[in-house]
Parts: structure tokens; C-alpha cells; sequence
């Protein structure tokens, strides 16, 4: 049939055009990033090192690696978790630019090794070394100090990883893990919380200076405020997200970013927070997309009907 | 004065007839404009476009309700307030969204029609140059309309195709093309700003949309005498037709009423069309709601990468490879190229470019050059796609100063 | 101009309005108020402040509310709000006619409305002119000494029985 000839045409010249400039293009623009499913062991980080680095990197991720071996004693890392709650214990004070975050769900928000790795080497952990001279600078350096050898480290991890985990909801997870650095004004948080409700125009502006304090602060600890995570699901992909949130800077060579750790059940969290500030409607648009779509294959069908019994006469 | 019947009840079908001729409208309008049968499913193109047209204005009816044009608020006031909070403002948005971007492809698809059946020559002049101007000034109301959502796309955009403004270089003919103070006065501020919002707010949802209304009217009204084309080309005597299917006599008669059976075949296509487009809208959007627009405008920070939309990249690539002033002159020439269209055509011949000689070779050496263009234009400007643009770029300018002769030497077949 | 021809036009001209019904419904949600609206509709008001025979103007979804402390004098009413031993009129301030805000003249303990001349006592209550009805009593609900307007309590549900308002 003609017809058919030409929708063929039209259609694959439009698909040439719809690939070239879609799939093919942003394949050409973005680099790509192995993702490493939230493992964390250091391949990538040394992977990418410079050569200077790369022999430090090696050792260090080593020794981690054979501490996440070691078996750990839950009951021992309790009396240490003590040390660790004179600064996560949730006062919102900003300790060297940053507030401590909550530890609650830490076991269920953070990948083991990654938190070995932490507690080793905060900088080097979160790939940030680039940032410090000596480890001791980083906020949390001073944990080297207090959980010293590798049982002791493994013994406060098991700790974590058998207490601190239970349940969370979409924004704990979201608050815990990013929330100090990031805003979120669709969720109404800043890096102080959730804004309460204020009576007065007063209380509220004292809030947002408070706010602005606590952002001056984080701004100068990462040389520029993190960005507003209102609704950058959809202003990055799928794909960026995840390796970036995985290694920051895989995505951003040089970003100020830690990494967070997250373990995958974290980041799904994580990310349904960030879908709900940023995205609420995809569950209506799954819900309802599919009858809009029967009904104009109905109303197809019909039309079809009622052009064949105009046309059926002319030929 | 007419004669008025006394009985006839008010806005009885008499009473309407004798004040307002409906069976005389109605008959001009749809029962006898009569329509060549001999077409394909390439006419409903202007029917779809009709529609997009009537889906963009719903849509954009209850995004007026709660977007705020003020460059602190309108960022927040589609993606908080209509996209999370609004109810359906997600969908009257995503209809908005897709409808803008698949409203051109259907645009580019009607205009090669025109020019592969050479439905823009002998009578049918004043139909197409009502249609480029329709293609200008969607373009622009597409434009403006960019601007609203006040994110890194619009402000950036915003910024650089208003520099176009600037004119060429003031060494260039001691300066004549060089309008310094312009791009501001066309902003009303230094940069984007509130003033320049606010104006392309106005151009968006009034005056553009006032004179697209009234072009589609007068595109229609040119339709009128020489009637819509057909797939061979084919000059009909419409009166002598259009007697022969009123005598019953459908099977010889070249001709169709355009309602109900010529609409009939419309709606069907508009069908299949609706298909596809609200699968787009519900679950595939992404190429019509370009993600770097979710970032807040921010001056002090261009995007990594900055391109128009898919529709714009041709004319956009045809600007690039040059330096400044020459690109302008090629952009110019690509802007105007289409309209020229029928006064370059030198040939008398209607009929499908692929029954035309060398014009075949043309027209499909353009649509694979437009589609290099487009693809070109999205890709970072850097090696290879550079080469290919600029070989692209002077193709397309090679194939308009060569039609006129290519036509002029067609055969009188 | 056979039957069928009527029969499939029409039956694709019903499905189109079966779809156009649907957008309307989506239409009528666009129309409503927003979520953050109406949860910003409820109002939380100390009367404990309030002096005797004294307007106190307070905003409750955009709207003036009217808070008079009666008299200990004065004759007891079903339409006033007992907080801790204090008797309030707690009312909509918009005339019932047309809805002009009436100032309240102290001295003769009367609303009176400028628009178009209506009247109403300390009570609220309609004296004279075009309005048709009492000033109205917003959903209330009592909690220490404030009123939590927005949420209906018991006090508000018996008034609203007793036909002493009209629903707000
Ligand atoms: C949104 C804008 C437009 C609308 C609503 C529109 C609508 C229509 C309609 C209803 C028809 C008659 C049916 C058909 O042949 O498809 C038509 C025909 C035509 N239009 Fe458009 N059109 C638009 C834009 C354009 C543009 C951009 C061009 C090209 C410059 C164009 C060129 C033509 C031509 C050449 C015909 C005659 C086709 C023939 O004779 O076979 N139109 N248009
Ligand atoms: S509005 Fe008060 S008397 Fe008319």
C-alpha cells in the first residue's frame, strides 16, 4: 500500500532525527561513568588517582579491606559509639562547617566498608584528600585519634551495622545522608530542617537569618553553597545520579562533594525523597497514562469505522 | 433589504437562515469545499496542526491560572506550585511541553509535503507564504514561551538570541548593520531581567498568540480558490467535479466534500496521531522538556552545554561554523531561503519531486541535509562535527542559489 | 445519508464527549484551591487579651474575624464563646448583606455597616437594614483560652444545630 510507503518514510526519517539528536547527541555530550552498584572498595578511586596518589589510595583501601574481614564485637563498639555522640548527637551545631549528621539509620544508610574506610580516613573515604593537607583538617579528623586500631574499628562498624538500623522514611534517609549540606525548599528544609511555622514576620526572618548563618558556614567549608535539591531529578538523569552519588568525582573531577556511602536500599530512600519533592506526579502519570492512551485507540478504532463508511463508495 | 418572514420563530433554522445564511456558510464551509480525492494521509497534517494548536491553548489556559511572571516567583510557580501542587497541573504542563516540540515536527512534515507535491507554485503562492509566516512566528511564540519557566535554558537562551540582535560588526560597511543599545532596548535591561520577562510574558500569551490566530485565518482563506493539491499534481475543474459527485455519481467525480468525508479520514489520522503523542506526554517527555531548564536561571553560570531546541538546530548550525558576521548573513539566509521557495522554482511542473528530474536529487539531498544540520547542531561544536556542519552549512546554501537553475532546465512534461 | 453513517458519526461524537468529560473533571481540579490553602485555613486566637466592649480585629482565611468581649453586664446569649469564665462574640466581621466590614460604634454597642446602612448589635445580631441574617460564626473549637478556628468543635457543631449561623 502507498500509504504504508510513505508513513515508513516519514516515520524513519523522523526517528534518524529523534536518535541524533537525543540518545546519540547526549551520549557525545556526557562522558560516561561505570556505575560500581554501591560497592565500595577503592577500585574506582584508585582506578582514576594520579600516579602520586595511586600508591596511597592502594594501601589505604587494602587495610580496608582486611578490616572489613576482622569479625567485629557489637557489645565493644557500643562503649566506643559513646566517643563517636559527643558530636552526632543531634544538637545541630555546626562543627567545623558542617552540623554532624544524625546516626540513627547509619547502618542501614551506609555501605560497611565505606564506614571502615570513614572511620580510618574521613578524607580519603570520601575521596575528598584532594581538599587536605593532612586528615586532621577534615571536620571528622579527629576520629583517628579516638577509634585507633583496626578492631577497634571494626568492632564500633558492627556496632552500626547490628543498632543503627531500622525502618526510615524517605526523608530521614534524605535528611540524615544530604540534608545538612543541601536545602530542599519543595520539602521545606534548609540545612537547619524542616522550616517550622512562624507567627510572627519577627520569628521568621530570625529563622532565616539563623539559616543564612548555617549556609554561610557550609559555603565556606565547600567553596560554594551546595545546590537546592528541590527537583534535580529531573534536571540530571537517572544514570548521573547514581554514579555521582556513588563518587562524586567521577562526575565533577575536583567537586568539594564528599561521598555519602550509601548503601543501595540508601540511596532508593534517598531518591524517593527526592521524587517526592521533585516529581510527585509520575505515579498519576503512570496511573492514568495508560487509559488516555486506550482511550484515543478506541476513538481510532471508531474514526477508522466511520472513514471506511465514507470511502468505501468513492472508488 | 432582505425579506424576513414575520412567522418564523426566533433562532428557528429559518429565522437563523433568512439573518445569517447558515446553510449558505455551512455549504463554503464544510459540505461543499470540496476536496481533490486523490490524497494521502500527508493532508491531515494541517488539520493536526489546527488541533496542537487548539491542545496548546487549553493547556496554556490553566498554566496562566497560576504561573507568576516575576523573575523571583516563576521558576517555583511551575515547578512547585503547578507541577506539586495544582491539581492535574502536571498534565496541563507535560500537554504543554510535548505539544510545543511535536507541533513542529508535525510543521516540518506539512512544509516538505508542500514541497515534495510543489503545493507552494501556480496559484498556490500566497498559500505558502501564509504558512512560513505561521512557521515564523510558532518559532517565535516557541521562543518566548522558553523564557517563562525562568530556568538555565531560558535565561541562557534568552541571552544569546536576543545578542543576535546586536547586528554585524562596526567595521563591517562603516557600520550601517551595527545597532549598539538595541539588544538592550529589545530587553529593556542590561541582561534578562524582570522587564525582559515580563514582555516575553505578554508576547507569549497575547500578541503572538492574537496574530498566529489570525494568519491561521487568512493560511485557510487562501486555501480557498486553489484548492488544497493532490498526489499526482493533477489540475481538476472543481465545478464540474463537484457537480458529478452532487449527482450522485461519486466514482467519477474527482472530488470530496471536506465534511463529513474528507474529515472523516482527518480525524482518523488525528487518532493515531493522539496516540502517540500522549504516550509521549505520560511517559516519555524528556525530549520536549529538556532537563538543564530544571535548574534555576542563574547569571553568573552557563550550562556545559547549551543548545536550542531539536527545531531550531538547523538554522542554529547553519550560524555556527562561520565567524560572527558571516554566520549572521548564512542564518539570514536560512531564514528567508523557504519563503523564496516558490519565485526560486523556475519550473511550471506540479507534481511529486520524485516524477521531476534533477528536483528529485534536491529535495532529498535537503531533507538529509536538514537532518544533518539538526544533528550537527546539537553536538558539541568540536572536530569532526564541526567539519560535518560546515560541509552541511554550505550545502544548504549551495542547494537554494542552484534551484533556480536546476528548475529552470526541467523538463515541460 | 444512510443510518450507519449517522449511527458511526454519532457514536465517535459520544466517545469524544465521553473524553472531553474527563478533561473537564481535570479542569474542575485545576479550579480548586490549592492543598496549601486550605491547610493554611486554620487560625489559632488567644481571647484571654480581650477587654470588655472592645473590638479586636484578627485574619482568618483572608478574612476579618471579630472579637468582643461582652460586658459582665450584659444579658447572657447562645450565640457567645465561654473561655475561662469570659464571654466572647467571635464572628465574621462581613456584613451579611454584601460583605462591607461594619465598624463597631462602642458607645452604643452596635456594628454599624456603611455600605449600605445596616445595623447590628453587640451580639451580632441584625437590627436594621438590608442584612438579611447575624454576623457568622466561623468553625470554632475551644482549647485553653484560645479558639482554634478552622476546626469545628462541640460549642460550634450545637450552634450550627441550633441554626444560631450559617456554615462558613
Ligand atoms: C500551525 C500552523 C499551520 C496550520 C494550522 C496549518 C493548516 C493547514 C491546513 C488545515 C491545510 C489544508 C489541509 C492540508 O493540506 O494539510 C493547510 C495546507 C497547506 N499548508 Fe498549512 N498550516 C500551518 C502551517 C504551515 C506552514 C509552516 C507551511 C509551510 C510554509 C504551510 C503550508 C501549507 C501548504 C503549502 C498547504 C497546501 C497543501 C496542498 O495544497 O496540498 N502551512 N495548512
Ligand atoms: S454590605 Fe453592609 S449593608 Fe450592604
Amino acid at each position: 500500500m502507498k500509504e504504508f510507503k510513505i508513513l515508513a518514510v516519514v516515520v524513519i526519517l523522523s526517528l534518524i532525527t529523534y536518535w541524533g539528536v537525543e540518545p546519540f547527541a547526549h551520549s557525545q555530550m556526557h562522558k560516561h561513568v561505570e556505575g560500581h552498584n554501591f560497592v565500595y572498595d577503592g577500585a574506582a578511586d584508585i582506578a582514576e588517582a594520579t600516579t602520586e596518589k595511586a600508591a596511597a589510595k592502594k594501601a589505604f583501601w587494602g587495610e580496608v579491606n582486611q578490616i572489613a574481614k576482622l569479625p567485629g564485637n557489637a557489645a565493644a563498639g557500643e562503649a566506643l559509639f559513646g566517643t563517636c555522640m559527643g558530636c552526632h548527637n543531634g544538637a545541630g551545631i555546626n562543627m567545623g562547617g558542617v552540623i554532624p549528621p544524625v546516626l540513627d539509620h547509619a547502618g542501614s544508610l551506609y555501605d560497611k566498608k565505606y564506614l571502615i574506610a570513614l572511620i580510618k580516613d574521613p578524607a580519603m573515604a570520601s575521596n575528598v584528600d584532594h581538599k587536605y593537607a593532612v586528615t586532621m583538617m577534615h571536620p571528622m579528623g579527629a576520629v583517628q585519634a579516638m577509634v585507633t586500631t583496626p578492631q577497634q574499628i571494626a568492632d564500633v562498624v558492627a556496632y552500626i551495622k547490628a543498632k543503627k538500623v531500622g525502618k526510615m522514611t524517605p526523608q530521614a534517609a534524605y535528611e540524615e545522608a544530604c540534608g545538612r549540606c543541601h536545602a530542599n525548599r519543595y520539602g521545606n528544609l534548609t540545612q537547619l530542617g524542616e522550616t517550622p511555622k512562624f507567627k510572627t514576620e519577627k520569628e521568621a526572618l530570625a529563622h532565616k537569618l539563623k539559616v543564612l548563618d548555617e549556609q554561610a558556614l557550609v559555603e565556606k567549608y565547600m567553596g560554594k553553597l551546595p545546590p537546592d535539591l528541590s527537583i534535580m531529578i529531573r534536571a540530571r538523569s537517572e544514570h548521573f545520579m547514581e554514579t555521582f552519588i556513588e563518587n562524586p568525582q567521577t562526575q565533577l573531577p575536583g567537586t568539594s562533594m564528599p561521598r555519602v556511602g550509601l548503601t543501595k536500599e540508601g540511596y532508593e530512600q534517598v531518591k524517593a525523597y527526592l521524587e517526592e519533592t521533585g516529581d510527585p506526579s509520575k505515579e498519576a502519570r503512570h496511573a492514568i497514562g495508560p487509559w488516555v492512551i486506550l482511550f484515543f485507540v478506541i476513538f481510532t478504532v471508531l474514526a477508522y469505522l466511520w472513514k471506511k463508511h465514507h470511502w468505501k463508495d468513492l472508488h | 433589504m432582505a425579506h424576513f418572514d414575520e412567522k418564523a420563530k426566533p433562532f428557528s433554522h429559518k429565522w437563523l437562515n433568512e439573518r445569517m445564511a447558515v446553510d449558505t456558510v455551512k455549504k463554503v464551509l464544510s459540505t461543499e469545499y470540496w476536496i481533490p480525492k486523490d490524497i494521502n494521509f500527508l493532508w491531515a497534517m494541517g488539520m493536526i496542526l489546527a488541533a496542537t494548536f487548539g491542545l496548546l491553548i487549553i493547556s496554556g489556559i490553566f498554566l496562566l491560572m497560576y504561573y507568576q511572571p516575576s523573575v523571583d516567583s516563576a521558576f517555583d510557580s511551575v515547578n512547585y506550585t503547578i507541577m506539586n501542587e495544582v491539581g492535574y497541573g502536571w498534565l496541563w504542563r507535560h500537554i504543554h511541553g510535548v505539544a510545543a516540540s511535536v507541533v513542529f515536527l508535525v510543521i516540518y512534515i506539512h512544509m516538505f509535503t508542500g514541497i515534495y507535491y510543489g503545493s507552494y507554485k501556480r496559484g498556490r503562492e500566497m498559500i505558502w507564504l501564509s504558512g512560513m509566516l505561521l512557521f515564523v512566528l510558532f518559532s517565535a511564540e516557541a521562543f518566548s514561551g522558553y523564557m517563562l519557566p525562568w530556568g538555565q535554558m531560558s535565561y541562557w537562551a534568552g541571552m544569546v538570541i536576543t545578542n543576535l540582535f546586536e547586528g554585524f560588526s562596526p567595521t563591517i560597511a562603516g557600520g550601517v548593520a551595527n545597532f549598539p543599545g538595541f539588544v538592550e532596548w529589545l530587553r529593556g535591561d542590561y541582561v534578562p531581567g524582570q522587564a525582559f520577562l515580563t514582555r516575553f510574558f505578554m508576547l507569549h500569551v497575547f500578541l503572538l498568540p492574537l496574530v498566529i490566530i489570525a494568519v491561521i485565518v487568512l493560511h485557510f482563506a487562501t486555501l480557498r480558490i486553489p484548492h488544497v493539491n493532490n498526489q499526482h499534481g493533477k489540475e481538476i475543474d472543481f465545478d464540474e467535479a463537484a457537480k458529478l459527485y452532487k449527482e450522485g455519481k461519486k466514482k467519477e467525480s474527482k472530488v470530496i466534500p471536506f465534511n463529513p468525508v474528507f474529515l472523516s479520514k482527518d480525524v482518523f489520522v488525528m487518532g493515531v496521531y493522539f496516540i502517540l503523542f500522549f504516550y509521549l506526554v505520560f511517559f516519555h517527555f524528556e525530549f520536549a522538556m529538556d532537563p538543564v531548564n530544571f535548574d534555576p536561571a542563574d547569571g553568573l553560570k552557563t550550562p556545559a552545554h547549551i543548545y536550542p531546541e531539536w527545531y531550531f538546530l538547523w538554522s542554529y548550525e547553519i550560524l555556527r561554523p562561520f565567524n560572527k558576521d558571516l554566520g549572521l548573513i548564512a542564518f539570514g539566509f536560512a531564514q528567508v531561503a523557504f519563503f523564496l521557495l516558490p519565485f526560486l522554482d523556475k519550473s511550471p511542473v506540479v507534481a511529486p519531486a520524485n516524477k521531476r528530474g534533477l528536483f528529485k536529487v534536491w529535495f532529498w539531498v535537503m531533507i538529509v541535509d536538514m537532518i544533518v544540520l539538526t544533528v550537527m547542531g546539537k553536538l558539541p561544536p568540536e572536530g569532526i562535527w564541526t567539519v560535518i556542519g560546515l560541509v552541511a552549512a554550505l550545502v544548504f546554501i549551495a542547494l537554494f542559489v542552484a534551484l533556480p537553475f536546476i528548475t529552470k532546465f526541467e523538463k515541460k512534461a | 445519508m444512510s443510518n450507519r453513517r449517522d449511527f458511526m458519526g454519532m457514536a465517535l461524537g459520544s466517545f469524544a464527549a465521553l473524553g472531553a468529560l474527563g478533561a473537564l473533571y481535570a479542569a474542575k481540579r485545576t479550579w480548586d484551591p490549592l492543598p496549601s490553602v486550605k491547610s493554611a485555613g486554620f487560625t489559632t486566637i488567644d481571647l484571654s487579651p480581650a477587654q470588655e466592649n472592645v473590638l479586636v480585629t484578627e485574619k482568618w482565611r483572608g478574612k476579618p474575624i471579630f472579637i468582643l468581649k461582652q460586658p459582665a453586664n450584659a444579658p447572657k446569649s447562645d450565640r457567645e464563646i465561654h473561655v475561662a469564665g469570659g464571654r466572647y462574640l467571635v464572628v465574621v466581621g462581613l456584613c451579611t448583606h454584601l460583605g462591607c466590614i461594619p465598624a463597631y460604634v462602642a458607645d452604643k454597642k452596635q456594628f454599624k455597616c456603611a455600605c449600605h446602612g445596616g445595623e447590628f448589635d453587640s451580639l451580632g445580631v441584625n437590627t436594621f437594614g438590608p442584612p438579611p441574617r447575624p454576623l457568622d460564626i466561623p468553625p470554632f473549637k475551644i482549647s485553653g483560652t484560645s479558639v482554634i478556628l478552622g476546626e469545628t468543635g462541640p460549642e460550634y457543631e450545637k450552634m450550627l444545630a441550633a441554626g444560631l449561623t450559617l456554615k462558613v
